[in-house]
């Protein structure tokens, strides 16, 4: 159990900075996602965590403790990694053991074995304990990954893209599975991961970092609702946040370059009429019926089973809504949409900015 | 590869099998030659053309391993008769073997100098292959300042042909009383093959994830704990392909042997061929030297095979 504070914490390797000026604050018992694409600086904070790698500026705290001076045993945290977790040479049950095995733990032999049966349970690994580890399939492997993890009761459970190497079908499972371990044993969790699916499904919390700034942290649903720019509205949504370029002409949102308009309802908070601005409405809000203000041509059309993806094509634009699976449309089919007015994220069109969190 | 050959490929197969024999036969003669040679009686040892068809016996080794004086006369009857059997073989020979004043049979060098290329050879290859081993982890895990320069400088005393130093290296070592030890060999063999265990071990070191590592590291282990646990043993191909080469490079050096050495520390190679000098040459003793000194190589080679098959791919030691 554990509560992780990261305080200006900038990584510099040589001339690339991977980390600026970073502040985290996870909560003890907290599943906390931080999301970004490769290179954004995912993996050098969960390393800065775990004692791999030293910030060149900052703090880490954990319960309130500067661990600078700690090593990567003594702060006792567990990694996930997406690959090469595992020992090679090992079996999985020498892989189990090897951490209650240090001289740091001095874990009596009786109770690591019942620890490891306890974790083999659990995991449903059992049956494959004396196994090597080169003869498991991805999924095993990550399971007996996952499962040296929580055989030790670290206080910080640190995990990098632990499911990306895996197919879809098993991904869906163990993402299930691991929220219900995090869940069961109440403990801290920090994932990292680009996709923003396992981020949304997961995460009691996420935190959206690019080029090594942390953008937004929030709840999956803040992040998806009240995006803080663009950058976290293309991040996060799959397919993301349409954007599209206007301005508010007398409570109307005008598109420009774009020629058509559409109502806008929310508040418009200060001088916000006439400045170039940008909005954001999500797929879901964009609603497709005849007798719509607007026209499009359907560019494509992606049956998703319960749900049909629609790329419409409006001038030389690419808008997605998403539409119920019965809707029978062609690809160059004419159809008319709106939006939904209460839904539209405003943000600056030159900085990028949500007006929202502007002020 | 396909299931199906054609005749075509069948008769390519055919090709490369009679090529690969051939090249096989030509290598292994000179090893067949010295085989034979060391079986055979000394007048058949040079004849002309080369006898083929000979009944093989021992008298070479024996011959190899005692210390003989030519006979002015033949022994009696008696003395032939008191003889061991190896004894006779001597004595047929027109030698016979010294003894000391209590009877004692008096020994060869060859043993001696054998042993002293077995502890010179090992030695320096578990020095150089140790060092090397740990000096290419803290070059493939560390960031280390001038990395490439150091490098490039390890590899540059390659570049040298060792012989050039030689007299330089003789004078330093009779300043330091090293030369004809043991130890002046060592060092001076574990220098030669440092740099190519250094690159070596980098080269294999490198390929090992170094998650598993931190994975070690994480789960409380020290740095030391993770290098011996997880590395060495993933390093095992590497180790073990750098050891032959080093043991190889050891074992046949012959020109700092001569040149360092004479008695206590001489080793094999040049004691070999100094016996071509005393008396006339019995190129049966020499042959049986040089098959016995064979051996080593061919057994330490031959109990590393599996590791060296994956080895020498070097960077496949991944699946």
């Amino acid at each position: 159990m554990a509560h992780i504070q990261l305080k200006n914490v900038t990584k510099k390797f040589g001339n690339h900075t991977a980390l600026r000026h970073l502040d985290l604050d996870i909560a003890d018992g907290e599943f906390f996602v931080l999301l970004g694409e490769t290179g954004a600086g995912k993996t050098t904070t969960l390393r800065i965590i775990a004692g791999l790698e030293k910030p060149t500026e900052g703090q880490v705290l954990i319960d309130g403790v500067d661990v600078a001076d700690w090593g990567a045993a003594e702060r006792d945290v567990a990694l996930v990694l997406q690959q090469y977790s595992l020992y090679p040479r090992y079996t999985v049950r020498q892989n189990l053991e090897f951490p209650l095995k240090s001289k740091l733990r001095r874990v009596p032999d009786a109770e690591i074995a019942e620890r490891v049966a306890r974790v083999a349970k659990t995991l449903r690994i059992e049956h494959l304990l004396e196994r090597k580890t080169d003869k498991l399939s991805g999924g095993e492997m990550q399971r007996v990954s996952i499962g040296r993890a929580i055989v030790r009761k670290p206080r910080v459970f640190l995990m990098d893209e632990p499911l990306s190497a895996l197919d879809a079908k098993l991904r869906e499972a163990l993402r299930t599975e691991l929220k219900n371990i995090q869940m069961n044993l109440g403990q801290t969790f920090l994932f990292v991961t680009h996709d923003q699916i396992e981020a949304m499904s997961m995460g009691d919390k996420i935190g959206v970092l690019n080029h090594g700034h942390l953008v937004q942290t929030g709840t999956p649903n803040e992040i998806y609702n009240n995006p803080k720019n663009t950058f976290v509205a293309r991040a996060v949504g799959s397919p993301p946040m349409n954007l599209i370029d206007g301005k508010l002409v007398s409570g109307r949102a005008v598109m420009a370059p774009l020629n058509f308009e559409l109502p806008y309802e929310g508040a418009a908070n200060g001088n916000v009429e006439g400045r170039a601005l940008t909005f954001g409405i999500r797929p879901e809000d964009l609603v497709v019926e005849s007798g719509a203000p607007v026209e499009a041509k359907v560019h494509d059309v992606e049956n998703h089973g319960v749900e049909k993806i629609l790329t419409l094509r409006v001038g030389d634009a690419m808008l997605r809504a998403t539409v119920p699976a019965q809707t029978h449309l062609a690809i160059e089919d004419a159809v008319r949409f709106s939006w939904n007015p209460e839904k539209v994220v405003l943000f600056d069109q030159k900085s990028g900015n949500s007006l929202k969190h502007a002020g | 590869m396909a299931a199906v050959q054609t005749s075509g490929e069948k008769a390519l197969n055919r090709v490369a099998i009679v090529a690969v024999l051939v090249i096989t036969l030509i290598f292994l003669a000179p090893i067949y030659w010295i085989v034979s040679t060391s079986f055979k009686p000394r007048n058949l040892s040079t004849t002309i053309p080369p006898t083929i068809v000979f009944t093989p016996e021992v008298s070479p080794f024996v011959k190899l391993f005692t210390k003989r004086s030519q006979l002015r006369e033949p022994p009696t009857a008696e003395e032939y008769a008191a003889a061991p059997w190896w004894e006779r073989m001597v004595f047929d020979g027109g030698e016979k073997v010294v003894r000391d004043g209590k009877g004692n049979v008096q020994w060869s060098a060859y043993p001696n100098r054998f042993m002293n290329s077995l502890i010179v050879a090992i030695t320096s290859t578990v020095l150089a292959v140790s060092m090397g081993t740990i000096t290419a982890y803290g070059f493939s895990r560390f960031r280390v300042k001038g990395e490439a320069d150091m490098l490039f400088f390890i590899l540059s005393t390659r570049m040298l042909p060792p012989v050039v130093v030689a007299i330089p290296m003789f004078l330093m070592y009779r300043a330091v009383g090293l030369n004809d030890t043991h130890w002046g060999l060592i060092i001076l063999y574990t220098a030669f093959n440092l740099s190519f265990s250094v690159w070596l071990m980098k080269g294999f070191i490198d390929e090992i994830p170094k998650e598993y590592e931190e994975a070690a590291l994480v789960d409380g282990y020290t740095r030391m704990e993770a290098f011996f646990k997880i590395v060495i043993p993933e390093a095992a191909t590497g180790i073990a392909a750098t050891a032959v080469f080093c043991f190889i490079t050891a074992w046949n050096e012959y020109a700092f042997a001569l040149i360092m050495t004479n008695r206590r520390a001489q080793t094999a190679p040049p004691f070999i061929p100094s016996q071509v000098g005393s008396g006339l040459p019995d190129w049966t003793v020499i042959a049986a030297g040089t098959f016995l000194f064979l051996l080593p190589v061919a057994i330490f080679t031959f109990l590393l095979r599996n590791h060296l098959l994956r080895g020498m791919s070097f960077g496949a030691i991944r699946k």
